[in-house]
């Protein structure tokens, strides 16, 4: 699909003549000496694309050019050179009154001190952007009590908005926005005045709701701890340039200057990596119909001490342990024995890191990761999980890798296995079919 | 005669406004006459309205609109303040002063208002409305007389005339004021939902500038007030001709009354008028009384 906004080679430059401005720092002047002409450059030649059904965060400090950014998206400052479309509509060129109707059609805004009407009521204020655009009451009332329902605000809309707490206030905001009925959302440091309790609450709420109604959202802030939380892409934006555009885990991983880099420093990244971050794939996988000779055969090619189990469907089962496995080839049987010492703890692939470690502490199983449908994605053992940690905060943590301290010792070759070895010809197959799913060599 | 005058020409500034006045009564009598034939019936109208009343009546129904709109305390000191004023016989003029006040008011905001929103649009408006203003202010009362006189004769319409001149500026300032000084993310809010600006204007700003735009007709009309009893030099009938009759006869006791009963006037319309621009602080006016009432009744049918 192609992009909701697009913005090409966007300049903001403000003071007398500001072309002049933008000539200047098209030949390489800076900021700075622009400033000297009494000229100040807001934005500096930004070009981002937001796609459908994404939240696109803008994160900078305070004068890094962010809000003038957000306010050039819908025109509400028009931008000095540089095209800016929605869709495929050029707002660069349109008159005041195309403008507005764009507005009414496919922008609406939240705003970092909520700017409700005090004289309106609730309802009132969050029929605003319908009434704005000519909505008969009984419609627009409607609508606005279905947006007051989906943020939560069911049966205030009644009161007057200085009844209501500043969280509450910033629901009725968003339901303005909502009740709009438009594709794009702008939020401007909409949850910045906001105490932080309330403030992950409301970000919960707004990548639950983007989830349901598939709302493509642009989000200003200066926090990065918000801007990771809720951003699929974020544009890091400094001295009004954009200087890094990517996912969390790329701004993390792969800073793209010094700027960025010390930013990034003091992101608690236990909340931001999650647990698809960091596993890796094992070695081998076992299908849940092989028997226990092929699992013995399994774990001693890969030289590790306990084996996943997937069912047909490619979900978990269980883990064998080496030395339950050689004690069911010595019995015989043809059932896998799986431990009922060390269950498997199962985690979802979207679990923050910080989450994991009660979790991997309590078992000394690895942790098993599955995407939402249940199917396993791969796994993260104490080691890796205490690798990661050691790289988290400052990047230069050295916590040593260990051994799972008391997790079951290799054996070594058991006697029996020779002797099962022409037995499970087919087993292994199986198997190997399981892994290549996953692109992982199998031998 | 002064060294400097041989240097310094003597600049004629008040012969040229006398010339200019001059050419206006010539030229343009017949506006004047239309003005004073309306200005006059309409507070003429107005007095006699406000007299047909019988005074006691009269003294209850202003009681009840203090309550309405304020207090039980406002409504009492009312019916005290003019009950005062009707021993002392001056119930009448100050009905007559009470016309002229409040055509003088309704005028000058008419006026105001539009110029205010102006002002706060443009800054060029702003710009040149200002020094007016600053005139209109700083030109002692009573050299606005002079020329209304001129134009009207003496009576109730210089009066009038003058008063609106006095009286106008608060409410082209304070309404400038109100709307510039609308939060202008609320402002940004409208625009962002793509308001117009006719929307923005008769939907956010001037519902938001409110409290301050009454806060300037309060001091409208207290202006109107002062003004209103100057204008009694120029034979406008009120308590401003008891006034000037007192200082012209050194009559004290007549002096002290008329005096007196411009003070409960101007107490009564000030404390009603500074109510009415917030309503919702009054949790003792009749009006609010009411409304709780009726809102529990709904509540306790719900």
């Amino acid at each position: 699909m192609p992009p909701v906004i697009t913005a090409e080679g966007l300049y903001k430059v403000f003071g007398r003549r500001p072309t002049r401005g933008v000539e200047a720092l098209r030949t390489g002047r800076t900021r700075d000496e622009l400033r000297e002409d009494g000229l100040t450059a807001a934005v500096i030649d930004a070009s981002f694309s937001v796609d459908p059904g994404e939240i696109f965060v803008v994160m900078g400090l305070s004068g890094s050019g962010k809000s003038t950014l957000i306010r050039m998206v819908n025109g509400l400052l028009p931008a000095t050179s540089g095209t800016l479309r929605i869709g495929d509509e050029v707002l660069s060129e349109m008159s005041p009154a195309k403008i507005r109707d764009v507005r009414r059609r496919r922008i609406s805004m939240v705003f970092q001190h909520f700017a409700l009407l005090p004289h309106r009521t609730v309802g009132e204020n969050a029929a605003y952007g319908l009434e704005v655009s000519g909505m008969n009451r009984a419609d627009r009332e409607k609508k606005a009590t279905e947006a007051l329902e989906m943020v939560g605000l069911k049966g205030w809309g009644g009161y007057r908005p200085d009844n209501l707490s500043g969280g509450m206030q910033q629901r009725v905001g968003l339901a303005r926005a909502l009740a709009a009925g438009t594709d794009v959302l702008l939020m401007d440091e909409a949850f910045s005045a906001l105490d932080p309790l309330i403030r992950r609450d409301m970000q919960d709420q707004l990548v639950d709701l983007q989830q349901r109604l598939d709302k493509t959202v642009l989000f200003i802030t200066h926090d990065l701890n918000e801007a990771m939380r809720i951003g699929d892409r974020i544009a890091m934006m400094r001295d009004g340039r954009i200087v890094q555009v990517g996912t969390s885990d790329e701004i993390l991983n792969e800073p793209a200057n010094d700027y960025v880099a010390r930013f990034i420093q003091d992101v608690d990244r236990s909340r931001v990596l999650t647990a698809s971050g960091i596993m890796e794939q094992p070695p081998q996988t076992l299908g849940s119909a092989q028997g226990p000779r092929t699992a013995h055969k399994l774990l001693r090619e890969t030289q590790n001490p306990w084996l996943v189990v997937l069912g047909r469907d490619r979900k978990p089962v269980g883990v064998l342990w080496e030395d339950d496995v050689a004690a069911a080839v010595r019995a015989g049987g043809d059932d896998l024995p799986f431990s009922t010492r060390l269950e498997m703890p199962v985690v979802a692939h979207d679990t923050p890191l910080a989450d994991l470690f009660a979790l991997s502490a309590q078992h000394l199983t690895p942790l098993v990761v599955v995407d939402d449908d249940g199917r396993f994605q791969g796994v993260i053992p104490r080691v890796t999980l205490l690798t990661a940690a050691g790289t988290l905060g400052n990047g230069t943590g050295e916590i040593p890798a260990v051994a799972p301290p008391d997790g079951p010792e290799p054996d070594g070759p058991d006697p029996g296995a020779a002797r099962t070895d022409d037995q499970i010809a087919e087993g292994p197959s199986d198997a190997a079919t399981d892994t290549r799913q996953h692109g992982e060599e199998t031998r | 005669m002064n060294p400097e005058d041989s240097v310094i020409p003597r600049l004629p500034v008040g012969d040229w406004v006398k010339d200019g006045v001059d050419w206006l009564t010539d030229n343009a009598s017949g506006l004047f006459d239309l003005i004073k034939v309306v200005f006059s019936t309409v507070t003429e109208g107005l007095t006699d309205g406000l007299t047909a009343v019988p005074a006691l009546v009269m003294i209850v129904l202003l009681a009840l609109v203090a309550w309405a709109v304020r207090s039980w305390k406002l409504a009492l000191g009312t019916a005290v303040m003019f009950l005062v004023v009707l021993s002392m016989g001056q119930w009448e003029h100050m009905m007559e002063t009470t016309a002229l006040v409040l055509v003088a008011t309704v005028i000058a905001v008419v006026i105001a208002i539009p110029v205010g929103i102006l002002a706060a649009r443009s800054r060029v408006a702003s710009a040149i409305v200002r020094p007016i203003l600053d005139f209109m202010q700083t030109m002692p009362a009573f050299v606005y007389l002079i020329p209304t006189v001129v134009f009207f004769s003496i009576g109730v319409v210089p009066g009038i005339v003058s008063t609106i001149i006095f009286a106008l500026p608060p409410g082209v300032r304070m309404t400038e004021l109100g709307i510039r000084q609308v939060d202008s993310e609320t402002v940004e809010a409208g625009e962002a939902f793509g308001a117009t600006p006719w929307q923005i204007l008769s939907g956010i700003q001037l519902p938001l500038a409110v409290p301050t735009i009454m806060a300037g007709i309060n001091q409208v009309i207290m202006l109107a007030l002062s003004m209103g009893v100057i204008a009694g030099m120029v034979g406008a009938p009120g308590l401003g001709k008891e006034v000037v009759a007192g200082i012209s006869t050194l009559d004290l006791p007549l002096g002290v009354e008329a005096g007196l009963s411009v003070v409960f006037l101007a107490v009564f319309l000030d404390r009603l008028t500074a109510a009415l621009g917030d309503p919702g602080d009054r949790t003792g006016s009749l009006l609010n009384v009411i409304a709780r009432a009726r809102a529990r009744r709904a509540a306790a049918g719900a």
